[in-house]
């Protein structure tokens, strides 16, 4: 199928994820914030039910497609580390990441959350455009 | 059964909604990512329709909270109440899409991917988790 349509559809069913976890239980579904208390143990339970069930996202999709989804990782482990530090650093100290001020903050027109996501893409073009202008 | 076991099913369920929709969408992939975020060279834009679609079904939700007076399952709905625009939104914004370009993972995709047993992604969320635990142990209770 089209990767447009894949990713149209993909995303649907992200917003209705964070619907579901919105109206029923009252949560924002911001995958930072969940895992960082889940890190300190708060709301353990329910965070931890979260995390469960994204770790089963792509098992379903194996089951559904008899094959996972690529992940194609094009840097090498230091950058990994690094990268790994500043976002997890910098999604706390920025109180949310691509779904909660990406996706809810988004959708509840919040100028912080504006402020948010035009700041991380941003940084996300600087990143990508230096990794390929130093040929990585 | 007690609202608790409810509210258990819940978040796992939206959790595996969450998890197959980035499956789908090709966030997972890093390559796709960092393709997406190649505004100057050769730039991939569908991504944004993740985004998008995301946002959409999210504002219908979030109109639907409005007219709502507490969530099915709990007692109030917990929604942030800072809305300002502070140094440590920026800041940390800007660290976390420098990091989101230079590993092509943010944290939903990084924790989801784990079950494909790659040892990078394994890597990356260590690292990520580190960073977490460093900002709200150590930054956020520096004197």
């Amino acid at each position: 199928m089209n990767t447009y349509l894949l990713s149209l559809g993909g995303g649907l069913l992200i917003g209705a994820s964070a619907v579901m976890l919105l109206l029923l239980n009252g949560r924002i579904a911001g995958i930072s914030g969940i895992v960082g208390r889940l890190a300190q143990g708060i709301g353990l339970t329910t965070n931890l039910a979260f995390v469960l069930g994204l770790l089963l996202g792509p098992i379903v999709y194996m089951l559904a497609f008899g094959g996972f989804p690529a992940v194609e990782i094009t840097v090498g482990w230091p950058l990994i580390i690094v990268a790994g530090l500043m976002v997890g650093f910098g999604s706390r100290m920025g109180s949310g990441c691509t779904s909660g001020h990406g996706v809810l903050g988004l959708a509840t027109l919040s100028r912080r959350s504006m402020a948010a996501v035009a700041t991380f893409l941003t940084a996300g073009v600087v990143a990508v455009a230096t990794l390929r202008g130093l040929g990585i | 059964m007690s609202r608790n076991v409810y509210q258990f099913a819940a978040a796992l369920a939206s959790g595996i909604v969450f998890g197959f929709g980035l499956s789908l969408s090709g966030m997972l992939n890093p390559a796709r990512v960092q393709g997406f975020l190649d505004v100057f060279g050769a730039w991939d834009p569908s991504l944004a329709f993740v985004l998008a679609g995301a946002v959409i079904v999210a504002f219908v939700g979030v109109q639907a909270m409005k007219r709502m007076r507490r969530p099915v399952l709990g007692d109030r709905f917990h929604l942030p109440v800072n809305n300002r625009i502070d140094a440590p939104l920026l800041i940390g914004s800007a660290l976390f899409g420098l990091g989101w370009g230079i590993g092509g993972f943010c944290p939903g995709p990084a924790v989801a991917s784990l079950s494909i047993g790659l040892p990078q992604t394994a890597l990356f969320v260590v690292a990520m988790m580190a960073g977490m635990t460093l900002h709200d142990r150590v930054w956020r209770n520096r004197s």
